[in-house]
C-alpha cells in the first residue's frame, strides 16, 4: 500500500487514488489532421519502463484533483509529483 | 489421564496452579497455563505428532516457535482450525487436536467468531520484544515518539525466555511496564508482523483471543489485521536455528538445540532423559548445560569443527560430559523414536533426544519484502541484510549479532536513531542489565555429513531430501529459485524458516559453488500462516461491499420485493403477488405498463449537476450529438464514447439554464462520468469555464409510466398543463406534486407516454405514496428492474454495459443519428474514420426471435451460422445480450450483437445450447410499435 | 393521502434506534446520532478570484484554502478540494443560504448548488470514537494530528465520507445518503468491540 503525496490534501493510501496512466500524453489539438497511424499511436501505445515513469494519478476519494507523479516502478518509490500542466521535473 | 511425567519439579512460566486439560489424537492429557500444545505434549512425553507429507515417515515437535516445520495440527474443538503448528498453539482447557500428515480440513460450520483489522500510525515500529527490540523500544518510547512494538509470542523477551538470564529477564519485565505505562506506546503481544509492504507499511496479525478456548468473549474480535504505517522501522526479529542434513535426520526426538533449551527453561519440560548433541557452534553448549542442571543425561556432545574451546570443553568435562571434536553423527536408530545415535566412526550412544544445531539464520523475511538486499557473511555461515531504500534498520540477531551485549547495544543504537530521525530527542531507556559474553570460536561451515544422501532431510514438511537437490542440480538447475519450484523445498506453511539457507548450502555443496553466490530464494508475505477470516476482517456478508439503497428501500422490502445488484445499488427486481415466479411478475408488470399505468424507482440513475458558461462547449465536446442547441426547458438523449470511438455511457441531458445543465448517467456508470467531466476539464481544457457536482442522491426519481399515467399526474400536479401540447415530449417542468416541489421530466424508456418525477431524497416516499394512492383507482402497478428491461429491449433501447462492452460504437448499435456530422470535433470522433470501425463486418445490435416461439435464449449465448456443429474451432457469429419473455409479442425475444447483423435480417442463424441447436430469426431491433406511436399516450 | 406522510423523511430516521442502542450498549464509549436535514450547499469557484473574498465578506469567515473548516455562527465551511467547499448550515436554511451566496459571487464564475440531501451527517462521540473510527478510517486520527476543526475527505470502511473533527472530542461524519445504512450496519458492528462488559457480565 503505497502512501501517495496528494499535492493538496498530504499524503494519503494508495486506495483513495484512482490510476490514469502515463503523463504528458495530450488529447490531440485537431485529431482530423492526424493520418490513422498517429491517431492509433494516441490511442493505444503506451510506455513501459522499468524505472522512473511519470504518470497520472486522481484522488478519487478526497479532493478529486488529477495531478502527475514520477514513480519508479521497480522500486515503487515516488521521485516527484506536480500538478497538471507542470511539466516533467528533471531528476537528478 | 497420563501424569505429565516429562515436567520439570519446578521453574518454568508456567502456572502449575492453573492444570489444564485437553486431548490430542483421541487421548487425554493436562498441561499448565502458559504451555504450548507442544510443550505440553512434551511434558507428557508425546514427541511423534505425525506423519510426513510424501513418504509417510513419522515425524515429532523440532522446533519451539513460529519456525516449527514438522508439528502441524488440526484443532478440532471448540472451533475446528486446520494447519495450526503445536509450536504456536497456546493450551487452553477443553483444547481437541489431532497431528495432520500435511494437509488439514476445513470447517464446514460458519465460523462464529468476530475478525476485525485496526489502521495505526506511529513514529516508530519495533518488530520483535526480545533484547534488542526492547532495548530500541525503551528508548524510543522514553522520547515522547508514538511507538508499536508487536512480537509473536504471548510475552515480551524473545529468546530470552528460553534462558535462565534472571537479570536480564527482570530488565525484560520493567520495559514492558514501562511500555504499558506509556500513553503513545502499544505493545501487542501474539501479533505477527507477516506483510512488510511499500512506504513502510507492515501488516501484522493479533492473536488476540484464541488462547482463550471457549471461553473467549464473544463481542471481541478473535483475531485482528494491524495494519500500520511507520516512519521509521526497527527489525529485531531474531534469528532461527538450523538443521543438517545427516542420515535419518528427521526421526522424532530429534529437535533444534535452542528449542530444548526453551523447553526446559521457559516450559519446565524435559524433552528427552538422555541426549546426544550434534553442533556446528557454541549456542548447543549453553543449550547442553542448561539441560544437564534440569536432569536431562548428555551422552556425547559431538562438534563438527576440528577443535573446540577449552571453556566448553572444560566446563562440560566438570560435568562429566564427553565432547568429541571433529565428530558427526553417522546415523539414527529408531523409527518412531531416536533410541540411540552412531557417531562418525561406528561409536554408538544410547539416548531419546538428538539436539542439532547448524548454525543460526537471521530472520531476514520482512527486510527481504522491504526489499532489503541480503548477504552472506563467511564469518558467521548466514545471510545478513545489506542495505533496503525503507527507512528501515535491523538490530540484534537478525542483524547476526548474536551475543546478548551486542543484542542491547545494537538496539539501543537503533532506537535511538529512529526516534531522532522522526524529530525526537532520543530518551533514556531502562538501565540495559549487565551480560557476560563468552569468547566465542566461529562456527564450522558444514551443510551435508557423509551418508545416504535419499534419506538426508534438508525441507522436512516438504520431504525433501538431499537426493532430490541433486536430481534437480543434475538436471542443469543453477538457480536456488529454479529448485526451489523444481523440489517444492520452502513452500510448506514455514515456508523454509529452518531449510531455506540449508537448501542453499546444499544447492552449493553440490554444485561446489559458494553459497554467497547462490543467495535466497525470494521473501513474500505472508511471513507467517494468516487466516482468511482475518483478513477478511469485518468485510463479510452484508459488509462485504457496500450497498447502496434509494429513500424507498424500506418501502421495496416491506412490500415483498425481490432485489437485483446493479453495480453495488441494491434495486427492486420484481414485485411477486401470490406465489407468483419472475415470469408470471414480469408479464403482469408489463402488461399495466403497456396497458394501465405503472410506477418504478428510478432514484439510482447518476446525476451531475453542469454549470458555468461554457457548460455547453463542454457537453458538446463529451457527448457525440449536439448539446449546444438544447433549448432551455428541454431534454435531449446523448451518448459518450471514449477517444476510441466505443460507448462509455449515455443518458439524458436537461438544459436547466443557458448556463446550467442536468446530466442523468447509467446507475452504474455516475462516479465514472464525473472523473470523466474532471479529468478533461483539469487536464485538457481548463480553460473552460464549467464546474460539475454530483446531485445523484440529492434528488430522488420515480417512473409514472403507461398510456393512463397523465391521468395519475394530471390528479398530483393540479398547476401543471399536461396535454401534450403543453408539455410535449421531451421537455420538463419546475412544479408542485402532491404538494411537493418537484422537476417533472417527459421522458420514455418503455415507449409509452411516460414522466419522470424528481424530488429531493427526503421527499421521496411521501411522493411514492401519492403517486400510489393517486394511481390505485387505476390498477396502479410498481415494476422492477426486469420489466424495466422487456419494455426497453421491446423498444430495441440499449443498456449500455449490457448491450455493449467496450468494443460497441453507435454505428453498431444502428444509432448513426446520434453521431454529429456537424461539429468539428468530439471525444470518439476521430476514430469512426478508422478501417476498424468501418469494417462492414462489425458486431451490429439486432433482435432475435426463436423459431420456435418458446425457447428463452439465455444471455451470453452463442450464435452460429450452420445447422450440425462442424469440428472445432467453430465460426461465431456474436452473442445474446439480452432475453426476455415479451406480454407485448406473446413470445420470447432477444437483442444480440452479430457480425454484419444488419445485413443479415431476415436470416436464420443458430444458438448451441447444450447438444441442441436452437433455430432462431435475426430480425431490426425495435420488435414494439416501430412507428413510435404510443409515446404521447 | 394521509398528511403524516407529507413529512420529510432523513436517510437513517429508520435507524434512529440502533445509533441511539451504540451509546447504551457501549455505557458511552461511543455515542451515535444522525444530525438530519443540515442545509449542505456545494460551493465552486477560484479561490483566488473575488468571489471568494465577497463569499468569505457574506459568510464572516474566510474560505479554507487547504484541509480543513471554518465556522462563523451556525454557518461551517468544510474544504473539500482546492476549488470547492461544503457550506454548512441549520436546517432549511438552504435557499436563503443559497440565495445569498449566489448574490455574493455575482457575475462571477461559480456554481453553487444545493446537496443538501445528497449526504446525511452523523455525530459520533465518546471516548472510544477515534478508535471505533481506526477500525475502518486508514488516516491518522491521533489529536495531534487530526483535531477539533480539521476535515477530511477519506474512506470509512468501503464508503466515502467527509470526516470533520467538532468540539469535546466528537466528529462528524457525512455520508451519502445511499451509503448511510451501509455505513451504520458497519458502525453498529464495528461498536460491538466497545461493548460495556459491566452490561455483559454474568
Amino acid at each position: 500500500m503505497m502512501l501517495i503525496p496528494c499535492p493538496w490534501c498530504g499524503p494519503r493510501e494508495e486506495a483513495e487514488f484512482h490510476y490514469g496512466g502515463q503523463a504528458h500524453v495530450a488529447y490531440p489539438s485537431d485529431p482530423a489532421a492526424l493520418s490513422d497511424e498517429e491517431w492509433a499511436r494516441f490511442l493505444f501505445f503506451r510506455d513501459n519502463p522499468k524505472g522512473p515513469f511519470a504518470e497520472r494519478w486522481n484522488h478519487s476519494a478526497s479532493c478529486r484533483r488529477w495531478f502527475n507523479v514520477v514513480r519508479d516502478t521497480v522500486t515503487n518509490e515516488i521521485l516527484a509529483v506536480y500538478k497538471v500542466g507542470a511539466p516533467r521535473p528533471v531528476l537528478a | 489421564m497420563t501424569q505429565q511425567e516429562f515436567r520439570t519439579v519446578q521453574g518454568g512460566r508456567i502456572d502449575r496452579d492453573r492444570p489444564l486439560r485437553f486431548r490430542f489424537d483421541g487421548r487425554d492429557y493436562t498441561g499448565y497455563a502458559g504451555d504450548t500444545l507442544a510443550s505440553a505434549l512434551l511434558a507428557n512425553g508425546v514427541h511423534r505428532t505425525s506423519t510426513s507429507i510424501k513418504l509417510g515417515r513419522p515425524r515429532g515437535i523440532f522446533a519451539a516457535g513460529a519456525e516449527e516445520p514438522n508439528a502441524l495440527v488440526q484443532v478440532e474443538a471448540p472451533f475446528p482450525e486446520p494447519m495450526l503448528t503445536a509450536t504456536t498453539v497456546e493450551l487452553y482447557d477443553g483444547l481437541v487436536a489431532r497431528g495432520l500428515g500435511g494437509q488439514g480440513r476445513l470447517a464446514t460450520d460458519p465460523d462464529p467468531a468476530r475478525y476485525d483489522a485496526v489502521h495505526t500510525h506511529c513514529d516508530v515500529l519495533v518488530v520483535g520484544a526480545g533484547p534488542a527490540g526492547l532495548a530500541a523500544a525503551s528508548v524510543a518510547a522514553a522520547s515522547g515518539a508514538r511507538v508499536v512494538v508487536v512480537d509473536d509470542r504471548s510475552e515480551p523477551g524473545g529468546s530470552l525466555l528460553g534462558t535462565r538470564e534472571a537479570k536480564a529477564l527482570d530488565w525484560v519485565a520493567s520495559v514492558a511496564a514501562d511500555l504499558h505505562a506509556n500513553p503513545e506506546v502499544r505493545l501487542l503481544t501474539r501479533t505477527s508482523a507477516f506483510g512488510y509492504y511499500d512506504d513502510n507499511y507492515v501488516v501484522a496479525v493479533e492473536r488476540r483471543t484464541n488462547h482463550l478456548g471457549a471461553s473467549a468473549p464473544a463481542h471481541l474480535s478473535r483475531e485482528r489485521i494491524w495494519r500500520i504505517r511507520a516512519r521509521r522501522v526497527v527489525l529485531a526479529t531474531g534469528a532461527h536455528e538450523r538443521s543438517l542434513a545427516f542420515d535419518d535426520n528427521d526421526r522424532p526426538g530429534i529437535m533444534l538445540a535452542g528449542a530444548a533449551r526453551t523447553y526446559v527453561n521457559r516450559y519446565g519440560v524435559l524433552p528427552g532423559r538422555r541426549a546426544v548433541v550434534l553442533t556446528t557452534n557454541d549456542s548447543a553448549y549453553a543449550a547442553a548445560l542448561d539441560l544437564l542442571d534440569a536432569g536431562v543425561a548428555i551422552a556425547v556432545i559431538a562438534d563438527l569443527r576440528p577443535s573446540v574451546s577449552p571453556l566448553w570443553t572444560e566446563r562440560l568435562a566438570d560435568r562429566g560430559v564427553e565432547v568429541l571434536a571433529g565428530y558427526g553423527v553417522e546415523r539414527v536408530v529408531g523409527e518412531e523414536r531416536v533410541s540411540s545415535v552412531v557417531l562418525a566412526g561406528g561409536r554408538e550412544f544410547e539416548a531419546d533426544l538428538l539436539l542439532v544445531s547448524g548454525g543460526w539464520n537471521p530472520v531476514g523475511a520482512l527486510y527481504s519484502q522491504a526489499g532489503g538486499k541480503l548477504r552472506y557473511d563467511a564469518d558467521l555461515g548466514s545471510f545478513v541484510p545489506d542495505g533496503c531504500r525503507e527507512a528501515v534498520a535491523v538490530a540484534g540477531s537478525a542483524n547476526g549479532t548474536y551475543g546478548l551485549a551486542g543484542c542491547l547495544a545494537e538496539g539501543t543504537g537503533a532506537g535511538r536513531a529512529a526516534v531522532e530521525a522522526t524529530g525526537f530527542a532520543a530518551g533514556t531507556g531502562r538501565e540495559l542489565p549487565a551480560a557476560d559474553e563468552s569468547p566465542v570460536t566461529p562456527p564450522a561451515h558444514t551443510w551435508v555429513l557423509p551418508g545416504d544422501e535419499t534419506v538426508q532431510f534438508v525441507d522436512l514438511q516438504r520431504d525433501v531430501t538431499v537426493a532430490e537437490i541433486r536430481r534437480a542440480t543434475g538436471t542443469g538447475m543453477r538457480s536456488v529459485e529454479h529448485v526451489k519450484r523444481y523440489t517444492t523445498a520452502g513452500t510448506a506453511h514455514d515456508q523454509g524458516k529452518t531449510s531455506g539457507v540449508l537448501t542453499s548450502g546444499v544447492v552449493a555443496h553440490l554444485l561446489g559453488v559458494d553459497v554467497g553466490d547462490l543467495g535466497t530464494t525470494t521473501f513474500r508475505p505472508p511471513y507467517a500462516p494468516v487466516s482468511f477470516a482475518a483478513l477478511a476482517g469485518r468485510d463479510r456478508g452484508a459488509l462485504h461491499d457496500p450497498i447502496r439503497v434509494t429513500a424507498l428501500h424500506a418501502w421495496h422490502q416491506a412490500n415483498g420485493a425481490l432485489f437485483e445488484n446493479v453495480g453495488q445499488w441494491q434495486r427492486p427486481w420484481y414485485y411477486p403477488r401470490d406465489g407468483e415466479d419472475l415470469h408470471a411478475a414480469v408479464l403482469r408488470e408489463c402488461r399495466a405498463a403497456r396497458e394501465g399505468v405503472a410506477t418504478m424507482d428510478a432514484s439510482t440513475l447518476g446525476k451531475i449537476d453542469v454549470q458555468g458558461p461554457d457548460a455547453a462547449v463542454l457537453l458538446d465536446r463529451l457527448y457525440t450529438n449536439l448539446m449546444s442547441s438544447l433549448k432551455v426547458g428541454s431534454i435531449r438523449y446523448g451518448v459518450m464514447c471514449r477517444p476510441d470511438g466505443m460507448i462509455f455511457d449515455d443518458g439524458t441531458v436537461i438544459r436547466l439554464a443557458e448556463d446550467r445543465f442536468l446530466v442523468t448517467t447509467t446507475t452504474g456508470n455516475a462516479a465514472g462520468v464525473l472523473d470523466w467531466m474532471e479529468d478533461f476539464l483539469q487536464t485538457e481544457w481548463p480553460d473552460l469555464r464549467v464546474h460539475c457536482t454530483s446531485v445523484t442522491e440529492q434528488w430522488a426519481t420515480i417512473a409514472l409510466v403507461g398510456p393512463r399515467s397523465r391521468e395519475v399526474l394530471g390528479t398530483l400536479a393540479p398547476d401543471l398543463a399536461v396535454d401534450n401540447d403543453s408539455f410535449p415530449f421531451m421537455t420538463w417542468r419546475d412544479t408542485t406534486v402532491a404538494g411537493l416541489a418537484a422537476r417533472v421530466c417527459r421522458i420514455s424508456f418503455s415507449g409509452e407516454l411516460a414522466y419522470e418525477l424528481n424530488v429531493n431524497w427526503w421527499d421521496a416516499l411521501a411522493l411514492w405514496e401519492a403517486v400510489l394512492a393517486a394511481g390505485a383507482p387505476l390498477g396502479i402497478t410498481t415494476y422492477g428492474t426486469e420489466t424495466m428491461h422487456v419494455l426497453r429491449a421491446e423498444k430495441g433501447y440499449p443498456i449500455i454495459g449490457q448491450d455493449t462492452d467496450g468494443t460497441v460504437t453507435p454505428q453498431d448499435l444502428g444509432m448513426d443519428w446520434i453521431v454529429s456530422k456537424k461539429k468539428p470535433d468530439f471525444i470518439g470522433k476521430r476514430s469512426f474514420a478508422r478501417a476498424d470501425t468501418g469494417r462492414p463486418d462489425r458486431k451490429h445490435l439486432v433482435g432475435l426471435l426463436p423459431d420456435d416461439g418458446e425457447t428463452l435464449l439465455p444471455e451470453g449465448a452463442h450464435l452460429v451460422e450452420m445447422e450440425s456443429l462442424p469440428e472445432p474451432p467453430v465460426p461465431m457469429l456474436g452473442h445474446v445480450t439480452s432475453s426476455y419473455h415479451s406480454a407485448a409479442l406473446g413470445r420470447p425475444f432477444a437483442l444480440a450483437l452479430i457480425k454484419g447483423g444488419r445485413d443479415r435480417i431476415g436470416q436464420r442463424v443458430y444458438a448451441p445450447l447444450g447438444d441442441v441447436l436452437v433455430p432462431v430469426t435475426i430480425t431490426g431491433p425495435v420488435l414494439y410499435d416501430p412507428e413510435g406511436k404510443r409515446r404521447d399516450g | 393521502m394521509a398528511e403524516q406522510t407529507m413529512i420529510r423523511r432523513s436517510p437513517l430516521a429508520p435507524a434512529a434506534d440502533r445509533l441511539a442502542g451504540v451509546g447504551s450498549a457501549t455505557g458511552g464509549a461511543v455515542t451515535l446520532a444522525e444530525v438530519p436535514f443540515l442545509t449542505q450547499l456545494n460551493l465552486r469557484l477560484d479561490p483566488t478570484g473575488p468571489a471568494a473574498e465577497a463569499v468569505a465578506a457574506e459568510l464572516g469567515v474566510a474560505l479554507p484554502t487547504g484541509p480543513g473548516s471554518a465556522s462563523a455562527g451556525e454557518v461551517t465551511v468544510l474544504w473539500l478540494g482546492p476549488d470547492e467547499w461544503l457550506v454548512v448550515g441549520a436546517p432549511g436554511t438552504e435557499g436563503e443560504l443559497e440565495a445569498r451566496l449566489r448574490s455574493a459571487v455575482g457575475d462571477a464564475h461559480a456554481s453553487v448548488v444545493d446537496v443538501s440531501a445528497q449526504r446525511t451527517t452523523l455525530l459520533l462521540g465518546g471516548a472510544r470514537a477515534r478508535d471505533l473510527l481506526a477500525l475502518g478510517c486508514a488516516l491518522d486520527l491521533h489529536p495531534r494530528s487530526f483535531g477539533t476543526g480539521d476535515c477530511a475527505q477519506t474512506l470509512l470502511a468501503r464508503a466515502q465520507v467527509v470526516l470533520v473533527g467538532r468540539e469535546a472530542g466528537e466528529f462528524w461524519l457525512l455520508v451519502r445518503a445511499s451509503f448511510a445504512a451501509y455505513l451504520v450496519d458497519w458502525l453498529v458492528d464495528a461498536s460491538t468491540e466497545f461493548t460495556s462488559t459491566e452490561l455483559t457480565a454474568g
